[in-house]
């Protein structure tokens, strides 16, 4: 065999005077990283194999193990980056398009981190959320038209269907096959503990989770997987995936070694075939046929859920969502560039799209231009990490956002971005059921529940600073916004004043 | 009633207010030309009359022009040119945009403010005015002789900038058709609420928060056709945990306003009162977060932030009491009587 020329990203860091041999590291590891050395009784450590997501560290019960950056270095320069000189190296190896997982890593600008938030001083007494009621309920949907009476003066009170939320945050698209059963359960189970909702993503929905329907969002893609009429109905919203903000413009493979047992049969497809979303749906190559695929979704279930269409945020993401407002569309879901995902080739997720701050705004006044922003909610999603940008994106106009790499934080994952081997040692995003057991769903469940609570917390004390105590006087209002560190371009797109302003 | 009352009335209130806007609404103060639209319009300078006046004769027929009367006192300076007509909008002019013609008065108000250069229209509706100035409102009440108008409703304000400067058009009421504003707090919905209207054709361009409630107002009653009561719950809306004990159609009902108009929803303290034609509504916000109080003698009604404004010209006002946040207080003139 060729030498290989990379070198292995991580160290593993064995204390020996700590180290008791329990083996505890080289069973917890699916990768394969420690073994135990018979002869000279010691634990070894493949560190090539290495990804630090940090399972064997949180194991070792005596504290023996650290996992550290390698500090190795390739002669790197500005131009050409020690990552980049891998990723030549292996595509040099492999003849292979690079693969990744979970959101764009690079040191692009994140305007969340830009972006302040307003408190009243004063002349306008802020709230306080222990002692005042501080309103976080939304609901999604399109609004009224206009008002209607009956013969007697009453008001007609008849809307189209609305989703009920708690808090403005969502679990987004996650399928059953991208990760496991349990992580599936965890989140349904909080979503309706927390009175929010998850999303299916394209896996179908396992029958064992249809009670949550209530709290489900079933996803509805290109590769039309697990989609029958009694899946249709049973969430309490539909959600037309045509895009994901880790890989626009392209489709998804799960492949045929996750096709397993429960996973093919919730897909309805045959085990070990590889599950093969093709980028475009291929009934929809324009907007008339997007609007079809709405009604066709709404008839199918008598026109009482709403229908989300989930869009990644690329260029002209204004004249898209316009187009989407327009399309019968109930609820329109932007997914920014810094997205997670399963897997993608490692060049889409690092250069396509757009940032969802920019998007967010872009669309959000587009909409408010056109006079059709009450046709729409609008939820805002890759890459939301706390309460703080929550506040953020309500504020500069989202109904709702959506999450996904925090809520599997919640869950245990340590951001290794190995999805796609299969092999997460969190028991998340894997099929093997040895890992799977290891995410008692129990415990997801309440980790997710306690994260979210927290955040409802945050939420409701930065709203009280604020002076506000409703959410929906929060969204889409701006002036409780300030920007640093930006350009005038980027403050007008944001639609926001500069700090001191 | 002559002006002179309320003028009285707001000199207790002298330190609530710190000079930099004072102002006036009186309803039923044109019964010569109650027919016709009264635009009172602020001018920084003759060309921005002559654009404006341009304007206003292409889509209205203007009955009476002039300059509003006032009082030269030194309290008030900087005085811009303060006009008035008295106009009908032309019938060819409405048939061919299709308007009704409250719409094109609209318009017409949104243009003026947010297109011309050193013109806004502050006062636009029929029988009705708003006298407004930097100023206490004591001063403003004599600059503007309202001892010589008469009226059955009349509204004040004197005004403590915080967020925005003091000028002109930033007093109170803020006025757009018969409806009318004054408030007392600080509106922490306002830029939800300001995006929100917008999309209607509404332009915010007076710089300071309690415009946008005057165009929720005009939006609310005659454009989607709510009734006061309705409007209250809309914008001073119940929280969801008084909304779910109500009783189950009054439970709908409300919920239904707030889900159709979430934007409306004005936060952050504010006691207001809204006049219009033929009354007015005071509300405060769903926490009382600004004081209110109302009071009644004989057939009058009176509402203002605290009772000394009262007691100074009805030293003897019965049934005084503070109303509940989000509680609207509609008053009506009685059939005919005005």
């Amino acid at each position: 065999m060729a030498i290989s020329y990379i070198f292995p990203e991580f160290e593993v860091v064995r204390n020996f005077d700590r180290c008791i041999t329990c083996r505890v590291c080289e069973r917890q590891c699916s990768n394969g990283v420690h073994s135990y050395d018979e002869d000279g009784k010691v634990m070894l450590a493949d560190e090539s194999k290495c990804v630090d997501c940090q399972r064997c560290v949180a194991l070792c019960p005596t504290r023996a193990l650290k996992i550290v950056k390698n500090d190795c270095t390739f002669r790197e320069d500005a131009n050409w980056s020690g990552a980049t000189i891998k990723e030549i190296y292996k595509q040099a190896e492999s003849g292979g398009v690079l693969l990744s997982s979970m959101g764009n890593p690079q040191p692009l600008p994140v305007y969340w981190d830009r972006i302040l938030i307003n408190a009243s001083q004063v002349t306008n007494p802020s709230i306080d959320p222990l002692r005042e009621p501080m309103e976080t309920k939304v609901f999604l949907g399109k609004k009224a038209d206009d008002i209607r009476r009956g013969p007697d003066g009453e008001l007609i009170c008849d809307l189209p269907p609305q989703l009920e939320l708690s808090m403005p945050v969502m679990f987004s698209a996650m399928s059953f096959g991208s990760i496991s059963y349990n992580a599936h359960e965890s989140l349904a189970r909080a979503a309706t503990e927390l009175g929010i909702l998850y999303n299916t993503g394209e896996g179908g929905l396992h029958e064992d989770f249809y009670r949550f329907g209530k709290n489900t969002i079933v996803q509805v893609a290109s590769g039309r997987f697990g989609v029958h009429e009694a899946y249709l109905n049973a969430g309490a919203a539909i959600e037309i995936k045509m895009g994901q903000g880790a890989k626009p413009g392209i489709g998804g493979h799960l492949p045929g070694k996750k096709i397993v047992g429960e996973v093919s049969r919730t897909r309805m497809i045959p085990e070990g075939t590889d599950a093969i979303s093709p980028a475009p749906h291929h009934d929809i190559y324009s907007i008339e046929d997007l609007r079809q695929l709405v009604y066709s979704l709404k008839e199918a279930t008598q026109h009482k859920k709403p229908v989300i269409v989930k869009v990644a945020a690329v260029h002209n993401i204004a004249a898209i969502a316009s187009g989407i407002a327009r399309s019968g569309a109930d609820i329109i879901a932007i997914d920014g560039f810094r997205g997670g995902t399963g897997a993608a080739p490692t060049r889409i997720r690092d250069n396509v799209g757009i940032p969802i701050e920019l998007a967010l705004a872009a669309v959000d006044q587009r909409l408010r231009d056109e006079g059709i922003r009450n046709n729409v909610s609008l939820v805002a999603g890759g890459s939301i990490r706390s309460a703080s940008d929550v506040v953020k994106a309500v504020a500069l106009g989202a109904d709702t956002c959506y999450i996904g790499t925090a809520a599997l934080m919640a869950l245990g994952c340590h951001l290794c971005r190995s999805c796609h081997t299969g092999k997460c040692n969190w028991g998340i995003a894997t099929q093997r059921l040895e890992l799977v057991r290891r995410l008692n769903p129990d415990i997801g469940t309440r980790r997710l529940v306690n994260l979210l609570t927290a955040w409802k917390h945050e939420i409701a004390e930065m709203m009280g600073g604020m002076g506000i105590n409703s959410i929906e006087a929060l969204r889409g209002n701006r002036l409780m916004l300030r920007g640093v560190n930006m350009t005038e371009k980027e403050l007008e797109i944001l639609g926001i004043s500069h700090a001191g302003e | 009633m002559t002006g002179e009352k309320i003028i009285e009335s707001m000199l207790p209130m002298h330190d609530r207010s710190n000079g930099l806007g004072g102002g006036f609404a009186g309803y039923g103060i044109y019964p010569e030309y109650k027919d016709f639209y009264a635009f009172h319009v602020f001018y920084n300078d003759n060309s921005a009359r002559a654009e404006c006046e341009k304007l206003l004769g292409e889509s209205f027929e203007i009955v009476k022009a002039e300059n509003i009367p006032t009082r030269k006192i030194p309290e008030i300076t900087d005085i811009p040119l303060i006009w008035r007509y008295f106009a009908a909008p032309r019938d060819s002019v409405l048939s061919r945009l299709q308007l009704d013609e409250k719409e094109l008065v609209v318009r017409f108000v949104m243009h003026v403010n947010s297109k011309i250069d050193g013109a806004y229209v502050f006062s636009s509706g029929k029988n009705m005015g708003t006298f407004k100035a930097v100023g206490f409102p004591e001063d403003v009440g004599r600059f503007y002789r309202l001892d010589e108008y008469e009226a059955y409703l009349w509204t004040a304000h004197g005004r403590y900038p915080t967020n925005t400067p003091g000028w002109w058009g930033g007093a109170h009421p803020f006025s757009l058709l018969d409806f009318s504003v004054v408030h007392n707090g600080e509106i922490s919905s306002y830029d939800a609420n300001r995006r929100h209207i917008e999309m209607f054709g509404y332009k915010c361009t007076l710089r300071t928060d309690t415009e946008v409630i005057a165009y929720i107002a005009d939006y609310l009653l005659r454009r989607c056709g709510l009734t006061l009561e309705e409007v209250a719950s809309v914008i001073a809306a119940p929280f969801w945990s008084t909304i779910e004990k109500k009783e189950p159609k009054e439970a709908e009902r409300l919920s239904y306003l707030r889900k159709v108009f979430p934007s409306l929803l004005v936060t952050g303290p504010f006691s207001i009162v809204l006049g219009f034609d033929g009354g007015m509504m005071a509300l405060n916000d769903r926490l009382k977060l600004r004081p209110m109080v109302v009071a009644e003698a004989g057939d009058r009604v009176y509402v203002a932030s605290e009772e000394a404004a009262i007691r100074a010209v009805e030293p003897d006002a019965e049934n005084v009491y503070a109303p509940m946040g989000g509680e609207p207080v509609i008053v009506r003139v009685k059939e005919g009587a005005y």
